[in-house]
């Protein structure tokens, strides 16, 4: 039954109630009158004989049905009036539920994004990434293109296969100029097997691979982005000729703008392997720079592909045991491929934010509690008065939904500009490995998750202070003036939930200050070599100018004399690879040892005689390279103190010979040929992740293996960010047919490395909620302990009516507070310990249960607790004790 | 004035149909009349018949009209509609099984 007219004319509807129940209670006094009561007896009889008003007008009103929206109604103007009467707590509570949303929501979108959403590709399952592995080189190596061929012949567990050649700089010619683009080479069938079409045109024509890389015609696949950055994105491109490393490709087609792949970065030609096939390294099994992608035959087990994949690995090393020998295979899911660094990170953050978000419950928890505390006086009249129990709990969660509501909405709005605020903060490079995290907003996902917070909110803050209501002894209540008991019993609950907020921020400040420490060990690591006041830049010659060894040399060392003729330049140096940047990889094998088997994958660069001077890297033992280490001089090397440690433990290494796969080739590891002999031995420098561990290197003269790209480090008096301009300027100069890129200072270089970005941001992120649940639990104590002490007024009061000093008052409420935050500390070291295993793959010199940094915690966290009951105690030691006797 | 019976449950309704047949009259007519009739034995308590009343007029059995009472007073009248009357006989009918039925049993069981 819905009466409408009851829902719109309420007031007339109550009016007519009011009216006619006035009219039954006078009559009954005039009955009573009539019976021989006076006056006033008739008016208390008939009340009595007519019940509680208030019940009987609520039980008139369940008739109209429209009751509960009425009520609602009411229950929600005077929920929000009490939420505005009491700006204090509203904004304290508001603000503390939103920020664990919104903290919570936006790395949930990161983690759906990431983990939850499948990679946009079909049938991701039977997506395979395949490997080359090495004792020494770890479980990921690429392969090289025969092995690759040979992979592709003799497998019988993949429906298909293709292979790319990692993210190649490409120069683009346009209308005169140059410019370095992201290119990529891919077999013919490498779209078909992610399962992806071109918007526009078509893809590339299978080929059997053997044909892949010569045979194949020059045409370009373009990325949406390139499209739309270098042709407009117009509809009229197909066809069309651009011009790369010199050669005019055509373009054939254009991929969808949600394309990605992100083991290779945002790529934006693609080509088959064509533009590779003038590299000597290409036809080289030495040369291990493919990544190769697979899909599984229908039935066949990741067990039996990995199987038969070791089994031609095998089959590899007897047959070409230079330099297959003692290499294995590996297949992993491509889905891992993808996310394989980013899970503990997020997996980490995401737990941040879920203690975080606990606190934040906990504090509102906790000041509903107060507040529901301070209302059983109001709850027991309003029971007196007729409101039945329904009534009162249904107050309460409209109240406590009011507020989730409230705070619910803000935290989404605040979820969202977190979450471009992060991804903003991510370099675009970083985000271009990471592309999947563009697509971390609203998703059914993330508003389901949100939808389950606000539910577990509501349920806590609806439900738990409902339940304090005082039902059970309504009179008592009344009449008690609410004191005693119920006071004891809810300062109980109230310690118990600051307790689990100070051990939940224990954990968060000792899983932060974890990642804090690794942070500060990795920037603390022994580089090798002195970073500040170093420029570096990436030079690419155009091969047609630059091809043969002369060129390459003669280019090479006008290059260094130019720049280190500029003023403030103190040094000048190429390398192939720079530090912290990639250490090249060849296999050695020294002259009269037997065979390192597989412990001969070493790290290869190749250097121009001044680098040294540039780094300052400390040189042990021997000499470095001169002028005089050219083509036509004996071969020489130079090895770092690792390989120096590893191969020659208690022996000189200068002098002894070995010979190494150069670039290109496969000679032999055990001659014949001419062996390279080492002449110096120097400090590591660190070339790999800087939380990578030491790994031998040898480093060789650039002018006994020239190439047309490389890159180039100056030491300069002056500010190293300053002088870069002035040595592109300096570089065109000579030619301005090359392509300068990449210019960074060293300290840049470092600082945006991927181990220092994933450092820096986990520690940062993770500081960042430690922070405010600190603040949040804090708060939470001084709630309690302001509440505590309020209520304890009375009892202070006779204390120091009967002589206890201020200071004994202070010790009395410090000691319940150190009591609490003693607790929540000594829970809070086993759950630390537990939060720092669960991150550990994130550590970087020093271990889970790191003992300074859980003191370090332990102590901010019980002076910040002292510091903030320290108010309260002093408002208790301020009693008056006349007053507060009077008062109560 | 003999002892007052507690109503049985579900027969109140009963009852202010049955008085409101008899003629209309307003809501604090109604426990008059059921005690008058029922010589005192059934007392209707005014908090009960209230809501009960408003339950009727909400199920469209009865229908209320504003009018003067018997001193002149602004009271709701209340009468009986045709499906109130149909309500009735319906339950008039239920309830002289059920008391036929309760009889039976009775009269057996002695």
């Amino acid at each position: 039954m819905f009466n409408l007219h009851a829902l719109f004319h309420k007031n007339r509807a109550e009016r007519e109630m009011d009216d006619e129940l006035r009219f039954h209670l006078e009559k009954q006094i005039e009955q009573n009158i009539a019976s021989g009561m006076s006056k006033e007896e008739a008016r208390y009889a008939a009340l009595r004989q007519f019940g509680n008003v208030g019940a009987i007008k609520e039980e008139c009103r369940d008739s109209w049905g429209v009751r509960f929206i009425n009520e609602l109604a009411q229950d929600l103007r005077y929920g929000l009036r009490q939420l505005r009467s009491n700006p204090g707590f509203t904004i304290v509570a508001v603000f503390t539920l939103a920020l664990g949303m919104a903290a919570a929501v936006a790395i949930f979108g990161f983690v759906d994004s990431a983990l939850i959403r499948p990679l946009p590709y079909p049938n991701l399952a039977r997506l395979m990434g395949v490997f080359k592995t090495s004792a020494l080189g770890g479980q990921q190596l690429g392969y090289s293109y025969p092995d690759y061929l040979d992979l592709e012949r003799f497998n019988t567990v993949f429906a298909s296969i293709a292979a790319y050649d990692g993210d190649k700089d490409f120069v683009l010619s346009d209308a005169g100029s140059v410019h370095p683009v992201n290119g990529i080479g891919v077999t013919g069938n490498f779209f078909r097997i992610l399962g992806v079409t071109p918007i526009l045109g078509r893809d590339f024509v299978a080929h059997s691979a053997s044909e892949d890389l010569l045979a194949a015609p020059s045409t370009v696949i373009l990325s949406y982005a390139a499209w739309q950055k270098w042709f407009g994105g117009r509809p009229d491109v197909l066809g069309k000729a651009v011009t790369l490393n010199g050669e005019s490709y055509t373009v054939i087609g254009v991929l969808p703008r949600s394309f990605q792949f992100a083991p290779t970065g945002a790529s934006e030609f693609w080509t088959t392997l064509r533009p590779f096939a003038g590299d000597p390294c290409q036809l080289s099994r030495g040369c291990m720079a493919m990544g190769v992608i697979a899909r599984l035959k229908d039935g066949v087990s990741l067990q039996q592909a990995l199987a038969d994949v070791r089994a031609i690995a095998a089959q590899e090393a007897r047959q070409h045991p230079d330099p297959d020998r003692d290499r294995g295979a590996n297949i992993v899911p491509l889905s891992q491929v993808i996310l394989g660094n980013i899970r503990p990170v997020l997996l980490a953050l995401f737990g941040g934010t879920g203690l975080l978000l606990l606190i934040a419950y906990f504090n509102v928890a906790s000041l509903l509690l107060v507040r529901s505390e301070n209302r059983r006086r109001e709850f027991a009249v309003r029971g007196a008065f007729g409101a039945p129990r329904r009534r009162l709990v249904q107050q309460f969660v409209t109240e406590g939904l009011a507020l989730v509501v409230i705070s619910g909405g803000l935290g989404l709005l605040a979820a969202m500009l977190v979450r471009r605020l992060l991804l903003r903060l991510i370099p675009s490079d970083m985000l271009n490995l990471m592309p999947y995290l563009r697509r971390s907003g609203w998703s059914w996902h993330v508003a389901a998750f949100a939808m389950v917070l606000v539910l577990v909110a509501c349920a806590l803050f609806a439900i738990t202070p409902a339940t304090r209501l005082p039902f059970a002894n309504l009179r008592a209540a009344l009449a008690e003036g609410d004191r005693g008991a119920a006071g004891t019993a809810w300062r109980r609950l109230g310690a118990r939930l600051a307790v689990l907020e100070l051990a939940t921020t224990m954990v968060l400040l000792a899983g932060a200050g974890l990642l804090g420490k690794s942070f500060s060990r990795l920037m603390h690591v022994d580089l090798g070599f002195v970073p500040s006041h170093v420029a570096t830049l990436s030079i690419l010659a155009p091969e047609s100018k630059y091809s043969n060894s002369e060129q390459a040399i003669a280019l090479q060392r006008e290059i260094v004399s130019r720049l280190q003729s500029l003023p403030g330049m103190t040094a000048a140096g190429a390398a192939s690879d720079l530090p912290v940047g990639g250490e090249g990889g060849t296999q050695i094998g020294f002259v009269g040892r037997p065979s390192l088997g597989e412990n001969n994958a070493v790290g290869h660069i190749l250097l121009s005689p001044g680098y040294l001077s540039v780094l300052q890297a400390r040189l042990l033992r021997g000499r470095y390279f001169n002028e005089n280490d050219n083509a036509n001089a004996p071969l020489v090397a130079v090895i770092n103190q690792t390989l120096a440690r590893r191969y020659f433990a208690g022996e000189n290494p200068i002098g002894k010979q070995f010979f190494y796969h150069s670039h290109g080739s496969d000679a032999k590891l055990d001659g014949p040929g001419h062996p390279t002999q080492i002449v110096g031995v120097i400090a590591d420098v660190k070339q790999n992740a800087l939380d990578g561990p030491a790994t031998p290197v040898v480093y060789t003269p650039f002018d006994q293996e020239p190439g047309p790209s490389f890159f180039i480090a100056v030491r300069t008096s002056q500010e190293a960010a300053a002088v870069l301009p002035t040595l592109i300027a300096a570089i065109h100069k000579i030619d301005p047919g090359i392509v300068t890129s990449g210019g960074a200072t060293m300290p840049e270089i470092i600082q945006d490395s991927p181990a220092a970005y994933w450092h820096r941001a986990s520690a940062f992120l993770a500081g960042g909620f430690a922070a405010l649940a600190l603040l949040l639990s804090i708060v939470g104590l001084y709630g309690v302990i302001a509440y505590s002490v309020s209520r304890r007024t009375r009892e202070i009061g006779v204390r120091m009516a009967l002589g206890a000093s201020r200071g004994s008052v202070y010790r009395l409420i410090l000691k319940e507070a150190g009591w609490l935050t003693l607790i929540g500390v000594v829970i809070g070291i086993p759950g630390s310990i537990a939060a720092g295993m669960f991150i550990r793959s994130l550590l970087f010199g020093v271990r889970s249960w790191d003992v300074s940094i859980l003191g370090t915690v332990a102590a901010v966290l019980i002076t910040s607790a002292l510091l903030a009951s320290y108010f309260p105690a002093r408002r208790a030691a301020c009693v008056n004790p006349v007053e507060a006797l009077r008062t109560e | 004035m003999g002892k007052s019976i507690d109503l049985l449950q579900g027969t109140l309704d009963l009852l202010i149909l049955k008085t409101l047949a008899l003629e209309p009259m307003h809501g604090w007519g109604i426990a008059q009349r059921i005690q008058q009739i029922s010589k005192d034995v059934l007392q209707v308590q005014q908090g009960s018949l209230d809501p009960a009343r408003y339950r009727l007029e909400q199920q469209g059995w009865i229908a209320a009209e504003w009018g003067a009472s018997e001193n002149n007073r602004r009271a709701k009248f209340y009468r009986l509609t045709a499906s109130g009357r149909k309500q009735l006989e319906r339950e008039t009918s239920n309830w002289t099984r059920l008391s036929a039925a309760i009889a039976q049993v009775l009269e057996a069981a002695s």
